[in-house]
Protein backbone atom coordinates (compact mmCIF):
# COMPACT_ATOMS: atom_id res chain seq x y z
CA UNK A 1 0.00 0.00 0.00
CA UNK A 2 2.93 2.31 0.12
CA UNK A 3 3.31 2.27 -3.60
CA UNK A 4 1.96 5.86 -5.71
CA UNK A 5 1.60 6.26 -9.63
CA UNK A 6 1.14 9.30 -11.54
CA UNK A 7 -0.74 9.12 -14.76
CA UNK A 8 -0.17 11.50 -17.33
CA UNK A 9 -2.92 11.01 -20.06
CA UNK A 10 -1.46 13.87 -22.79
CA UNK A 11 -2.98 14.01 -26.10
CA UNK A 12 -1.14 11.82 -28.41
CA UNK A 13 0.40 9.24 -25.32
CA UNK A 14 -0.50 8.45 -22.17
CA UNK A 15 2.43 7.92 -19.51
CA UNK A 16 2.81 6.53 -15.99
CA UNK A 17 5.02 6.47 -13.08
CA UNK A 18 5.58 4.38 -10.10
CA UNK A 19 7.25 5.96 -6.80
CA UNK A 20 8.25 3.60 -4.14
CA UNK A 21 8.30 4.96 -0.15
CA UNK A 22 11.58 5.91 -0.95
CA UNK A 23 10.92 8.80 -3.72
CA UNK A 24 12.50 6.41 -5.99
CA UNK A 25 11.19 5.69 -9.98
CA UNK A 26 10.26 2.06 -9.82
CA UNK A 27 8.51 1.74 -13.06
CA UNK A 28 7.40 3.96 -15.87
CA UNK A 29 5.41 2.76 -19.47
CA UNK A 30 3.82 4.51 -21.89
CA UNK A 31 0.95 3.60 -24.39
CA UNK A 32 -0.43 6.06 -27.53
CA UNK A 33 -3.53 8.06 -25.78
CA UNK A 34 -5.94 7.66 -29.15
CA UNK A 35 -9.48 8.26 -28.61
CA UNK A 36 -10.76 5.98 -25.52
CA UNK A 37 -8.76 8.12 -22.76
CA UNK A 38 -10.43 5.57 -20.14
CA UNK A 39 -9.14 2.68 -22.26
CA UNK A 40 -5.46 4.38 -22.72
CA UNK A 41 -4.99 4.97 -18.79
CA UNK A 42 -5.94 1.08 -17.88
CA UNK A 43 -3.72 -0.19 -20.86
CA UNK A 44 -0.63 1.90 -19.22
CA UNK A 45 -1.71 0.99 -15.43
CA UNK A 46 -1.53 -3.01 -16.47
CA UNK A 47 1.22 -2.47 -18.72
CA UNK A 48 3.19 -0.30 -15.31
CA UNK A 49 2.61 -3.00 -12.79
CA UNK A 50 3.69 -5.82 -15.06
CA UNK A 51 6.57 -3.85 -15.23
CA UNK A 52 7.39 -3.34 -11.95
CA UNK A 53 6.25 -6.69 -10.37
CA UNK A 54 3.75 -4.88 -8.12
CA UNK A 55 -0.39 -5.82 -7.57
CA UNK A 56 -3.07 -3.18 -7.30
CA UNK A 57 -3.20 -3.78 -4.04
CA UNK A 58 0.36 -1.99 -3.07
CA UNK A 59 -0.72 1.00 -4.67
CA UNK A 60 -1.66 3.45 -2.09
CA UNK A 61 -2.54 6.59 -3.75
CA UNK A 62 -3.27 7.47 -7.57
CA UNK A 63 -2.66 11.23 -9.32
CA UNK A 64 -3.95 11.77 -12.56
CA UNK A 65 -3.01 14.76 -15.45
CA UNK A 66 -3.02 15.88 -18.33
CA UNK A 67 -5.56 16.99 -20.55
CA UNK A 68 -7.09 13.50 -20.11
CA UNK A 69 -6.83 13.75 -16.18
CA UNK A 70 -10.55 13.48 -15.53
CA UNK A 71 -10.89 9.86 -17.57
CA UNK A 72 -8.66 7.85 -15.72
CA UNK A 73 -11.17 5.56 -13.77
CA UNK A 74 -8.93 4.81 -10.80
CA UNK A 75 -7.70 7.98 -9.85
CA UNK A 76 -8.08 9.49 -6.25
CA UNK A 77 -6.80 12.86 -7.33
CA UNK A 78 -6.28 15.22 -10.01
CA UNK A 79 -3.82 17.92 -10.79
CA UNK A 80 -3.36 20.21 -13.61
CA UNK A 81 -0.31 19.25 -15.58
CA UNK A 82 1.38 22.44 -14.96
CA UNK A 83 1.67 21.70 -11.34
CA UNK A 84 2.57 18.00 -12.40
CA UNK A 85 5.46 19.22 -15.07
CA UNK A 86 7.18 21.72 -12.25
CA UNK A 87 6.56 19.11 -9.46
CA UNK A 88 8.39 16.63 -11.84
CA UNK A 89 11.18 19.65 -12.82
CA UNK A 90 12.02 20.25 -9.28
CA UNK A 91 12.67 16.58 -8.18
CA UNK A 92 15.48 16.27 -10.72
CA UNK A 93 16.44 19.98 -10.47
CA UNK A 94 15.58 22.02 -7.76
CA UNK A 95 16.94 25.01 -8.70
CA UNK A 96 14.27 25.31 -11.55
CA UNK A 97 12.59 28.62 -11.63
CA UNK A 98 11.42 28.29 -15.27
CA UNK A 99 10.07 25.18 -17.11
CA UNK A 100 9.24 24.66 -21.23
CA UNK A 101 6.95 21.87 -21.49
CA UNK A 102 6.69 21.06 -25.65
CA UNK A 103 4.03 17.90 -26.12
CA UNK A 104 2.33 16.73 -29.43
CA UNK A 105 -0.88 19.33 -29.09
CA UNK A 106 0.58 21.82 -26.81
CA UNK A 107 4.03 24.14 -25.99
CA UNK A 108 3.80 25.48 -21.95
CA UNK A 109 6.32 27.88 -20.30
CA UNK A 110 5.76 28.17 -16.69
CA UNK A 111 7.64 30.35 -14.30
CA UNK A 112 7.76 28.62 -10.32
CA UNK A 113 8.71 30.52 -7.57
CA UNK A 114 11.47 28.62 -4.42
CA UNK A 115 8.33 26.52 -2.94
CA UNK A 116 7.90 24.85 -6.78
CA UNK A 117 4.36 27.59 -7.20
CA UNK A 118 3.34 28.29 -10.57
CA UNK A 119 3.62 31.97 -10.52
CA UNK A 120 2.94 32.77 -14.21
CA UNK A 121 2.73 30.47 -17.20
CA UNK A 122 1.72 30.86 -21.14
CA UNK A 123 0.29 28.08 -23.65
CA UNK A 124 -0.54 27.42 -27.26
CA UNK A 125 -2.89 24.96 -27.54
CA UNK A 126 -5.01 26.86 -30.44
CA UNK A 127 -2.31 26.59 -33.20
CA UNK A 128 -0.09 23.33 -34.19
CA UNK A 129 2.62 25.35 -35.60
CA UNK A 130 3.99 25.80 -32.15
CA UNK A 131 3.75 22.19 -30.95
CA UNK A 132 5.04 18.72 -31.89
CA UNK A 133 2.47 17.98 -34.54
CA UNK A 134 4.18 21.26 -36.73
CA UNK A 135 7.41 18.47 -36.29
CA UNK A 136 5.20 15.56 -37.27
CA UNK A 137 3.34 17.22 -40.00
CA UNK A 138 7.02 18.36 -41.91
CA UNK A 139 7.86 15.24 -41.48
CA UNK A 140 5.34 13.63 -42.95
CA UNK A 141 5.45 16.08 -45.64
CA UNK A 142 8.87 14.66 -46.48
CA UNK A 143 7.80 11.19 -46.36
CA UNK A 144 9.23 10.42 -42.77
CA UNK A 145 7.49 8.74 -40.04
CA UNK A 146 7.30 10.31 -36.34
CA UNK A 147 10.12 8.13 -34.66
CA UNK A 148 12.46 8.68 -37.46
CA UNK A 149 11.95 12.58 -36.75
CA UNK A 150 15.39 12.20 -34.18
CA UNK A 151 17.97 10.13 -36.54
CA UNK A 152 16.98 12.31 -39.75
CA UNK A 153 18.19 15.72 -38.08
CA UNK A 154 20.97 14.40 -36.29
CA UNK A 155 22.81 14.27 -40.04
CA UNK A 156 21.51 17.79 -41.17
CA UNK A 157 24.51 20.17 -41.72
CA UNK A 158 22.70 23.51 -41.32
CA UNK A 159 18.83 24.72 -41.00
CA UNK A 160 17.15 25.69 -44.08
CA UNK A 161 14.78 28.69 -43.20
CA UNK A 162 11.38 27.23 -42.46
CA UNK A 163 8.82 30.16 -41.64
CA UNK A 164 6.74 27.97 -39.33
CA UNK A 165 3.58 30.57 -39.05
CA UNK A 166 1.11 27.29 -39.94
CA UNK A 167 1.60 23.39 -40.17
CA UNK A 168 -0.45 23.49 -43.63
CA UNK A 169 1.31 25.94 -45.24
CA UNK A 170 4.34 24.25 -44.15
CA UNK A 171 3.64 21.35 -46.70
CA UNK A 172 4.04 24.49 -49.35
CA UNK A 173 7.08 25.81 -48.26
CA UNK A 174 8.99 21.95 -47.11
CA UNK A 175 7.59 21.67 -50.94
CA UNK A 176 9.45 24.58 -52.36
CA UNK A 177 12.40 23.38 -50.27
CA UNK A 178 12.69 20.02 -51.31
CA UNK A 179 12.29 21.36 -55.33
CA UNK A 180 15.35 24.01 -54.73
CA UNK A 181 17.11 20.84 -53.40
CA UNK A 182 17.26 21.31 -49.88
CA UNK A 183 17.87 18.39 -47.60
CA UNK A 184 15.43 17.18 -45.73
CA UNK A 185 17.66 16.98 -42.42
CA UNK A 186 18.68 20.73 -42.81
CA UNK A 187 14.51 21.13 -43.68
CA UNK A 188 13.51 19.52 -40.69
CA UNK A 189 16.38 21.55 -38.63
CA UNK A 190 14.95 24.17 -39.71
CA UNK A 191 11.44 23.53 -38.37
CA UNK A 192 12.75 22.93 -34.91
CA UNK A 193 14.48 26.10 -35.57
CA UNK A 194 11.16 27.67 -36.06
CA UNK A 195 9.61 26.29 -32.82
CA UNK A 196 12.35 27.16 -30.74
CA UNK A 197 11.64 31.01 -31.53
CA UNK A 198 7.79 30.57 -30.55
CA UNK A 199 9.07 28.83 -27.76
CA UNK A 200 11.37 31.61 -26.73
CA UNK A 201 8.65 34.64 -27.26
CA UNK A 202 6.36 31.83 -24.82
CA UNK A 203 9.79 32.08 -22.15
CA UNK A 204 9.90 35.64 -22.77
CA UNK A 205 6.46 36.47 -21.49
CA UNK A 206 6.56 34.40 -18.32
CA UNK A 207 10.15 36.47 -17.63
CA UNK A 208 12.13 33.44 -17.10
CA UNK A 209 14.62 32.79 -14.65
CA UNK A 210 17.32 30.26 -14.60
CA UNK A 211 17.71 27.44 -14.43
CA UNK A 212 15.30 26.98 -17.32
CA UNK A 213 14.67 22.88 -17.35
CA UNK A 214 12.98 21.40 -20.41
CA UNK A 215 10.36 18.63 -20.64
CA UNK A 216 8.21 17.08 -23.10
CA UNK A 217 8.40 14.11 -25.48
CA UNK A 218 9.58 16.83 -28.12
CA UNK A 219 12.90 17.10 -25.97
CA UNK A 220 14.25 13.16 -26.51
CA UNK A 221 15.04 15.02 -29.96
CA UNK A 222 18.83 15.52 -28.97
CA UNK A 223 18.54 18.44 -32.13
CA UNK A 224 15.78 20.32 -30.43
CA UNK A 225 17.79 20.28 -27.00
CA UNK A 226 20.74 21.73 -29.00
CA UNK A 227 18.88 24.62 -30.26
CA UNK A 228 17.48 25.83 -27.51
CA UNK A 229 20.22 25.70 -25.23
CA UNK A 230 22.12 28.07 -28.46
CA UNK A 231 19.60 30.39 -28.15
CA UNK A 232 18.34 30.26 -24.85
CA UNK A 233 20.99 32.62 -22.64
CA UNK A 234 19.93 30.86 -18.94
CA UNK A 235 21.04 27.37 -17.63
CA UNK A 236 19.33 24.48 -19.21
CA UNK A 237 18.12 21.30 -17.62
CA UNK A 238 17.01 18.15 -19.38
CA UNK A 239 16.09 14.94 -17.62
CA UNK A 240 17.73 11.47 -18.79
CA UNK A 241 16.95 9.71 -21.38
CA UNK A 242 13.39 8.61 -21.38
CA UNK A 243 12.43 10.56 -18.28
CA UNK A 244 11.97 14.05 -20.34
CA UNK A 245 8.72 12.60 -21.24
CA UNK A 246 7.92 11.23 -18.06
CA UNK A 247 8.92 14.52 -15.96
CA UNK A 248 4.94 15.12 -15.67
CA UNK A 249 3.70 11.72 -14.49
CA UNK A 250 6.40 11.67 -12.09
CA UNK A 251 5.62 14.87 -10.51
CA UNK A 252 1.54 13.62 -10.20
CA UNK A 253 3.56 11.02 -8.37
CA UNK A 254 5.41 12.75 -6.03
CA UNK A 255 2.25 14.92 -5.18
CA UNK A 256 0.55 11.30 -4.74
CA UNK A 257 3.36 10.46 -2.34
CA UNK A 258 2.56 13.48 -0.29
CA UNK A 259 -0.86 12.97 -0.01
CA UNK A 260 -0.34 9.06 1.12
CA UNK A 261 1.90 10.43 3.85
CA UNK A 262 -0.82 12.77 4.74
CA UNK A 263 -3.76 10.45 4.47
CA UNK A 264 -1.54 7.47 6.36
CA UNK A 265 -0.92 10.11 9.21
CA UNK A 266 -4.32 11.09 9.59
CA UNK A 267 -5.15 6.85 9.68
CA UNK B 1 -13.38 38.00 -83.31
CA UNK B 2 -10.51 38.04 -80.64
CA UNK B 3 -10.48 36.52 -77.82
CA UNK B 4 -8.91 36.72 -74.22
CA UNK B 5 -7.76 34.30 -71.78
CA UNK B 6 -7.75 34.29 -68.08
CA UNK B 7 -5.56 31.78 -66.68
CA UNK B 8 -5.77 30.98 -62.31
CA UNK B 9 -3.11 28.86 -60.87
CA UNK B 10 -4.58 27.94 -57.42
CA UNK B 11 -2.68 26.78 -54.54
CA UNK B 12 -4.95 23.01 -55.51
CA UNK B 13 -6.58 23.77 -58.06
CA UNK B 14 -5.62 25.87 -61.79
CA UNK B 15 -8.31 27.04 -63.66
CA UNK B 16 -8.29 28.74 -67.47
CA UNK B 17 -11.49 31.04 -69.09
CA UNK B 18 -11.53 32.03 -72.68
CA UNK B 19 -13.80 34.29 -73.51
CA UNK B 20 -15.41 36.40 -76.26
CA UNK B 21 -16.12 39.85 -77.14
CA UNK B 22 -19.00 39.43 -75.97
CA UNK B 23 -18.03 38.35 -72.53
CA UNK B 24 -19.17 35.35 -72.84
CA UNK B 25 -17.25 32.06 -72.06
CA UNK B 26 -16.66 29.71 -74.83
CA UNK B 27 -13.75 27.68 -73.28
CA UNK B 28 -12.95 26.79 -69.49
CA UNK B 29 -10.76 23.91 -67.97
CA UNK B 30 -9.60 23.07 -63.78
CA UNK B 31 -6.87 20.36 -63.21
CA UNK B 32 -5.02 20.43 -60.38
CA UNK B 33 -1.63 22.37 -59.99
CA UNK B 34 0.13 19.73 -58.73
CA UNK B 35 4.10 20.58 -58.28
CA UNK B 36 4.72 21.23 -61.41
CA UNK B 37 3.03 24.73 -61.47
CA UNK B 38 4.39 26.01 -65.00
CA UNK B 39 2.93 22.64 -66.61
CA UNK B 40 -0.18 23.21 -64.80
CA UNK B 41 -1.11 26.44 -66.04
CA UNK B 42 -0.31 25.53 -69.72
CA UNK B 43 -2.26 22.26 -69.47
CA UNK B 44 -4.49 24.16 -68.45
CA UNK B 45 -5.25 27.17 -70.78
CA UNK B 46 -4.61 24.24 -74.33
CA UNK B 47 -7.18 22.50 -72.58
CA UNK B 48 -9.55 25.51 -72.37
CA UNK B 49 -8.96 26.50 -76.03
CA UNK B 50 -9.81 23.16 -77.12
CA UNK B 51 -12.95 23.36 -74.61
CA UNK B 52 -13.47 25.89 -77.12
CA UNK B 53 -12.84 24.46 -80.56
CA UNK B 54 -11.12 27.95 -81.47
CA UNK B 55 -7.37 28.14 -82.36
CA UNK B 56 -5.07 29.81 -79.88
CA UNK B 57 -4.29 32.48 -82.82
CA UNK B 58 -7.51 34.04 -81.94
CA UNK B 59 -6.22 34.57 -78.71
CA UNK B 60 -4.85 38.06 -78.78
CA UNK B 61 -4.36 38.45 -74.79
CA UNK B 62 -3.45 36.30 -71.94
CA UNK B 63 -4.13 36.90 -68.05
CA UNK B 64 -2.70 35.11 -64.98
CA UNK B 65 -3.97 34.76 -61.71
CA UNK B 66 -3.93 33.37 -58.26
CA UNK B 67 -0.71 32.46 -56.21
CA UNK B 68 0.87 31.03 -58.90
CA UNK B 69 0.22 33.86 -61.46
CA UNK B 70 4.08 34.55 -62.41
CA UNK B 71 4.22 30.77 -63.33
CA UNK B 72 1.96 31.31 -66.10
CA UNK B 73 4.95 31.86 -68.60
CA UNK B 74 2.87 32.27 -72.17
CA UNK B 75 1.11 35.09 -69.91
CA UNK B 76 1.21 38.60 -71.33
CA UNK B 77 0.50 40.36 -67.56
CA UNK B 78 -0.82 39.11 -64.38
CA UNK B 79 -3.12 40.52 -62.13
CA UNK B 80 -4.06 39.38 -58.50
CA UNK B 81 -6.49 37.19 -57.67
CA UNK B 82 -8.31 39.77 -55.28
CA UNK B 83 -8.94 41.98 -58.37
CA UNK B 84 -10.11 39.21 -60.51
CA UNK B 85 -12.55 37.55 -58.03
CA UNK B 86 -14.27 41.28 -57.44
CA UNK B 87 -13.67 41.69 -61.13
CA UNK B 88 -15.46 38.09 -62.21
CA UNK B 89 -18.49 38.09 -59.81
CA UNK B 90 -19.67 42.03 -60.39
CA UNK B 91 -19.87 40.54 -64.22
CA UNK B 92 -22.03 37.50 -63.34
CA UNK B 93 -23.98 39.36 -60.57
CA UNK B 94 -24.32 43.49 -61.39
CA UNK B 95 -25.33 43.52 -57.84
CA UNK B 96 -22.60 42.19 -55.99
CA UNK B 97 -20.91 44.51 -53.19
CA UNK B 98 -18.97 41.76 -51.20
CA UNK B 99 -17.19 38.58 -52.49
CA UNK B 100 -16.28 35.41 -50.19
CA UNK B 101 -13.72 33.88 -52.36
CA UNK B 102 -13.07 30.47 -50.40
CA UNK B 103 -10.40 28.44 -52.44
CA UNK B 104 -7.87 25.40 -51.03
CA UNK B 105 -5.62 27.73 -49.07
CA UNK B 106 -7.11 30.60 -48.03
CA UNK B 107 -10.32 32.71 -47.84
CA UNK B 108 -10.91 36.05 -48.46
CA UNK B 109 -13.56 38.45 -47.89
CA UNK B 110 -13.14 41.67 -50.73
CA UNK B 111 -15.36 44.59 -50.83
CA UNK B 112 -16.24 45.64 -54.44
CA UNK B 113 -17.72 49.25 -55.95
CA UNK B 114 -20.38 49.37 -58.24
CA UNK B 115 -17.74 48.65 -61.70
CA UNK B 116 -16.09 46.15 -59.63
CA UNK B 117 -12.97 47.83 -58.08
CA UNK B 118 -11.93 46.85 -55.00
CA UNK B 119 -12.78 48.95 -52.27
CA UNK B 120 -11.09 46.73 -49.20
CA UNK B 121 -10.21 42.79 -48.65
CA UNK B 122 -9.36 41.07 -45.97
CA UNK B 123 -8.05 37.29 -46.07
CA UNK B 124 -6.36 34.68 -43.69
CA UNK B 125 -2.95 34.80 -44.52
CA UNK B 126 -0.90 33.59 -41.55
CA UNK B 127 -3.45 30.24 -40.63
CA UNK B 128 -5.17 27.95 -42.92
CA UNK B 129 -8.15 27.35 -40.11
CA UNK B 130 -11.52 28.31 -41.85
CA UNK B 131 -10.59 27.21 -45.82
CA UNK B 132 -10.87 24.47 -48.03
CA UNK B 133 -8.15 22.52 -46.00
CA UNK B 134 -10.42 22.27 -43.26
CA UNK B 135 -12.84 20.57 -45.35
CA UNK B 136 -9.86 18.73 -47.14
CA UNK B 137 -8.80 17.49 -43.38
CA UNK B 138 -12.11 16.12 -42.33
CA UNK B 139 -12.66 14.21 -45.90
CA UNK B 140 -9.30 12.36 -45.49
CA UNK B 141 -10.29 11.86 -41.66
CA UNK B 142 -13.87 10.49 -42.55
CA UNK B 143 -12.59 9.28 -45.78
CA UNK B 144 -15.50 10.75 -48.18
CA UNK B 145 -14.51 12.41 -51.66
CA UNK B 146 -14.90 16.31 -51.34
CA UNK B 147 -17.74 16.20 -53.32
CA UNK B 148 -19.94 14.56 -51.01
CA UNK B 149 -19.05 16.46 -47.48
CA UNK B 150 -21.60 18.93 -48.21
CA UNK B 151 -24.41 16.39 -49.04
CA UNK B 152 -23.71 14.25 -46.29
CA UNK B 153 -23.13 17.16 -43.74
CA UNK B 154 -27.16 18.61 -44.46
CA UNK B 155 -28.77 14.85 -43.28
CA UNK B 156 -27.83 16.09 -39.92
CA UNK B 157 -29.46 17.36 -37.36
CA UNK B 158 -27.66 17.68 -34.22
CA UNK B 159 -24.06 19.02 -35.39
CA UNK B 160 -21.34 18.43 -33.23
CA UNK B 161 -19.79 21.53 -32.12
CA UNK B 162 -16.05 21.49 -33.37
CA UNK B 163 -13.97 23.17 -30.78
CA UNK B 164 -10.28 23.43 -32.11
CA UNK B 165 -9.61 26.54 -34.68
CA UNK B 166 -6.37 24.51 -35.92
CA UNK B 167 -7.04 22.62 -39.08
CA UNK B 168 -4.02 19.99 -38.05
CA UNK B 169 -5.88 20.24 -34.61
CA UNK B 170 -9.50 19.36 -36.21
CA UNK B 171 -8.33 16.09 -38.26
CA UNK B 172 -7.98 14.71 -34.61
CA UNK B 173 -11.03 16.10 -32.99
CA UNK B 174 -12.97 14.65 -35.64
CA UNK B 175 -11.33 11.39 -35.08
CA UNK B 176 -12.03 11.67 -31.36
CA UNK B 177 -15.55 12.35 -32.17
CA UNK B 178 -15.85 9.78 -34.34
CA UNK B 179 -14.56 7.84 -31.59
CA UNK B 180 -17.08 8.93 -28.93
CA UNK B 181 -19.76 7.16 -30.85
CA UNK B 182 -21.00 10.66 -32.76
CA UNK B 183 -22.73 9.95 -36.76
CA UNK B 184 -20.57 11.26 -39.68
CA UNK B 185 -23.67 13.18 -40.50
CA UNK B 186 -23.33 15.72 -37.19
CA UNK B 187 -19.41 15.69 -37.12
CA UNK B 188 -19.41 17.23 -40.83
CA UNK B 189 -22.37 19.86 -40.15
CA UNK B 190 -20.71 20.98 -37.16
CA UNK B 191 -17.15 21.28 -39.43
CA UNK B 192 -19.02 23.45 -42.14
CA UNK B 193 -20.53 25.93 -39.32
CA UNK B 194 -17.15 26.23 -38.00
CA UNK B 195 -15.82 26.69 -41.38
CA UNK B 196 -19.02 29.52 -41.77
CA UNK B 197 -18.18 31.39 -38.74
CA UNK B 198 -14.67 31.83 -39.11
CA UNK B 199 -15.78 33.21 -42.94
CA UNK B 200 -18.59 35.25 -41.64
CA UNK B 201 -16.11 37.28 -38.89
CA UNK B 202 -14.10 37.73 -42.10
CA UNK B 203 -16.79 38.93 -43.93
CA UNK B 204 -17.71 41.86 -40.72
CA UNK B 205 -14.25 43.06 -41.48
CA UNK B 206 -14.76 44.51 -44.81
CA UNK B 207 -18.59 45.57 -44.37
CA UNK B 208 -20.51 42.66 -45.42
CA UNK B 209 -22.68 44.48 -47.65
CA UNK B 210 -25.49 42.83 -49.83
CA UNK B 211 -25.50 41.17 -51.75
CA UNK B 212 -22.70 38.87 -51.50
CA UNK B 213 -21.37 36.35 -54.18
CA UNK B 214 -19.86 33.31 -53.35
CA UNK B 215 -16.50 32.29 -55.55
CA UNK B 216 -14.03 29.68 -55.44
CA UNK B 217 -13.63 25.93 -55.53
CA UNK B 218 -15.68 25.76 -52.10
CA UNK B 219 -18.75 27.61 -53.71
CA UNK B 220 -19.48 24.50 -55.66
CA UNK B 221 -20.51 23.03 -51.96
CA UNK B 222 -23.91 22.73 -51.06
CA UNK B 223 -23.17 22.57 -47.31
CA UNK B 224 -21.09 25.33 -47.34
CA UNK B 225 -23.80 27.13 -49.25
CA UNK B 226 -26.74 26.07 -46.74
CA UNK B 227 -24.76 26.47 -44.03
CA UNK B 228 -23.57 30.40 -45.18
CA UNK B 229 -27.02 31.46 -45.86
CA UNK B 230 -28.54 30.29 -42.75
CA UNK B 231 -25.90 32.43 -40.96
CA UNK B 232 -26.08 34.94 -42.98
CA UNK B 233 -29.61 35.33 -43.37
CA UNK B 234 -29.17 36.07 -46.55
CA UNK B 235 -28.91 33.71 -50.11
CA UNK B 236 -25.71 34.03 -51.58
CA UNK B 237 -24.90 34.29 -55.18
CA UNK B 238 -23.48 31.30 -56.73
CA UNK B 239 -22.87 30.19 -59.99
CA UNK B 240 -22.23 27.00 -61.83
CA UNK B 241 -18.63 28.45 -62.42
CA UNK B 242 -18.45 29.98 -59.24
CA UNK B 243 -14.84 28.06 -59.24
CA UNK B 244 -13.69 30.01 -62.19
CA UNK B 245 -14.49 33.16 -60.76
CA UNK B 246 -10.81 34.46 -60.90
CA UNK B 247 -10.23 32.76 -64.18
CA UNK B 248 -12.86 34.85 -65.71
CA UNK B 249 -12.00 38.35 -64.04
CA UNK B 250 -8.64 38.00 -65.47
CA UNK B 251 -10.00 37.14 -69.10
CA UNK B 252 -12.57 40.44 -68.89
CA UNK B 253 -9.25 42.53 -67.65
CA UNK B 254 -7.81 40.86 -71.11
CA UNK B 255 -10.86 41.71 -72.41
CA UNK B 256 -10.60 45.12 -71.45
CA UNK B 257 -6.65 45.73 -72.65
CA UNK B 258 -7.88 44.64 -76.30
CA UNK B 259 -10.74 46.97 -76.60
CA UNK B 260 -8.71 49.51 -75.28
CA UNK B 261 -5.28 48.78 -75.24
CA UNK B 262 -4.73 49.76 -71.43
CA UNK B 263 -2.59 47.07 -70.04
CA UNK B 264 -3.54 46.66 -66.25
CA UNK B 265 -0.42 47.40 -64.24
CA UNK B 266 1.01 44.93 -62.56
CA UNK B 267 -0.02 43.50 -59.32
CA UNK B 268 -3.07 45.82 -59.49
CA UNK B 269 -5.36 45.40 -56.31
Amino acid sequence: MNYVIGVDVGSTYTKAVILSPEKEVVGHAMTQTGFKLDKASEKVYDQILKESGLSKAEIGYAISTGYGRHMVPYRDLTITDLTATARGSNYFFPKTRTVLDIGGQTMKASRLDEKVKVKSFRLNDKCAAGTGAFLEKTARYMGYETEEIGPLVQTSKEDVPISGVCAVFAESEVINQLSLGSAPSDIMHGAMFSLVKRAIQLLKRVKMESQVTLTGGIMRFKTMVDVLTENVEEKINVPQGEMVQFTTALGAATLALQRLEKVGASV
Amino acid sequence: MALSAGVDVGSTQTKAVIINEGLEIVGRSLIDTGANVVQAAEKAYLNALNDSGRREEEVAYVIGTGYGRYKVTFGDTQVTEISCHGRGAVHMFPNTKTVLDMGGQDTKAISVSEIGEIVDFCMNDKCAAGTGRFLGAASMALDIPLNELGPTALQSQKPVKISTTCTVFAESEVLSWLGKGKKITDILLGVHKSISSRSIALLRRVGLNQEITFTGGVAKNIGMIEVLNENLGTKLNVSDDSHYMGALGAALFAMDHIKTSRIPSRGEA
